[in-house]
């Protein structure tokens, strides 16, 4: 489920993100109560909790005292505006450069993702 | 119950089990005591539930020495790999022992947890295999409910899929009544997302304290040409090396920040993750002993 490369916490977290990104969770939805995620996901409460209190700092998260968190109504779009201003840097650059190692021809790139044969 | 240790050190004779360890524990975490045979680790629980004395330095659990202390033992369940009961008494009558003993003890979650670990109750404790003995000694430590509970190498003689029920039921009973847990072990990768904390032992002393998210980021291998990873390892802490041809691959122990990252993209190094069975491997192998000891200064 989580794997060795980066802080637990990080990846739920990146986890969580990702469903809000997805639309699996809806702005204003409740997210599972740190218990229960460490329960799922069989990880310690307090590792879970760290995750979710990045996700509060960030604002993809708001808390209701005694009630739980719930996804923030801007959480998606914010998410979307920070992944949208990485997507050429983290994307596209390093498929560019593969293709220069690949001799691959800019324009046949462009063409195939313009859908038109090579 | 919160466990602190100031240069705790017991001897046996000549030799030295634990070596001025310090170390404080905070109440209601998960740790986990990882090191190897002969560490210390067994040394180190025992003197924290009480069975033995430190030969100097000071140890308090909840405040207060827990040699033959009533109160703080009767706050401690201790299990180790072997049950502590008579062969001709039934496992049933182990249970009802420990009721009788401790006032925190749940007799029904204790014959719940019998039931999900399939133990014979009606069986003599000679008579029961050696994972089943295992469990019983789990099934104890999680029915007593105690403020301190300590697993050492519990799930020794358990096969893989009562040790992942064991895990499971003991998050679900921490979730449900949060307390101070210890759990040592060197099956690592099976129970590292359980722990808040790792302490890692070598040879008696204390060779990192960390929470595990934070141990997880510590070790990092460094793989590239020879020349451009000696210039990068210079000064840090190296736990062990491999080398190919011209290529050379080093551990590195300490958090590499984004400086340093961009650094080892421009000199062409490649950068991975260390596992924390590999890294424990690193900081308790023989040849990385002199510079562990540098990386925890």
């Amino acid at each position: 489920m989580f794997d060795d490369r980066s802080p637990i916490y990080q990846q739920i977290a990146d986890r969580i993100k990702d469903d809000v990104l997805s639309g699996a969770l809806k702005e204003d939805e409740q997210v599972m109560s740190t218990n229960q995620y460490a329960a799922f996901f069989q990880i310690n409460p307090a590792t879970a909790a760290k995750g979710f209190a990045q996700l509060v700092d960030e604002g993809v998260l708001y808390k209701k005292r005694g009630i739980g968190m719930f996804v923030s109504p801007d959480a998606r779009e914010r998410l979307r505006a920070d992944r949208r201003s990485r997507f050429f840097a983290e994307v596209v650059d390093p498929m560019v450069a593969e293709a220069r190692v690949l001799g691959v021809p800019l324009d046949d790139v462009i063409k195939h993702i313009n859908g038109g044969s090579r | 119950m919160r466990i602190t240790a100031d240069n705790l050190t017991l001897r046996y004779g000549d030799t030295v089990a634990l070596d001025a360890l310090t170390v404080d524990l905070p109440a209601g975490s998960i740790y986990g005591l990882l090191g190897r045979n002969g560490s210390g680790k067994t040394s180190l629980l025992s003197l924290i539930a009480g069975h033995r004395r430190p030969t100097s330095g000071t140890l308090t659990v909840g405040g207060a020495d827990p040699f033959e202390n009533a109160a703080v033992m009767g706050g401690t369940a201790f299990v180790r790999d072997v049950v502590d009961a008579t062969d001709a008494e039934p496992a049933r009558a182990a249970l009802r022992f420990a009721a009788d003993l401790r006032p925190t003890f749940d007799l029904d979650y204790a014959h719940d947890l019998a039931g999900q670990f399939g133990l014979p109750l009606g069986k003599g404790v000679g008579g029961l295999s050696r994972g089943q003995k295992s469990a019983l000694g789990v099934v104890l430590g999680l029915a007593a409910r105690t403020p301190l509970t300590i697993f050492d190498e519990a799930y020794l003689g358990m096969d893989a899929p009562s040790r992942y029920l064991f895990y499971r039921l003991l998050l679900d009973d921490y979730v449900a009544d949060p307390r101070t847990v210890i759990l040592s072990t060197h099956l690592i990768e099976e129970v590292a997302n359980l722990f808040e904390k790792v302490l890692v032992i070598d040879r008696g002393r204390l060779v990192a304290y960390d929470e595990t998210d934070e141990l997880r980021g510590r070790g990092v291998t460094v793989t590239g040409p020879a020349a451009a990873v000696d210039a990068f390892v210079a000064g840090r802490t190296v736990l062990g090396e491999q080398r190919l041809g011209g290529t050379r691959a080093a551990t590195v122990y300490g958090r590499l920040d984004a400086a340093d990252r961009a650094r080892a993209a421009d000199a062409g190094l490649d950068l991975g993750p260390v596992g924390l069975q590999d890294l424990f491997v690193h900081l308790t192998g023989s040849a990385a002993e002199p510079r562990a000891q540098e990386a925890h200064r």
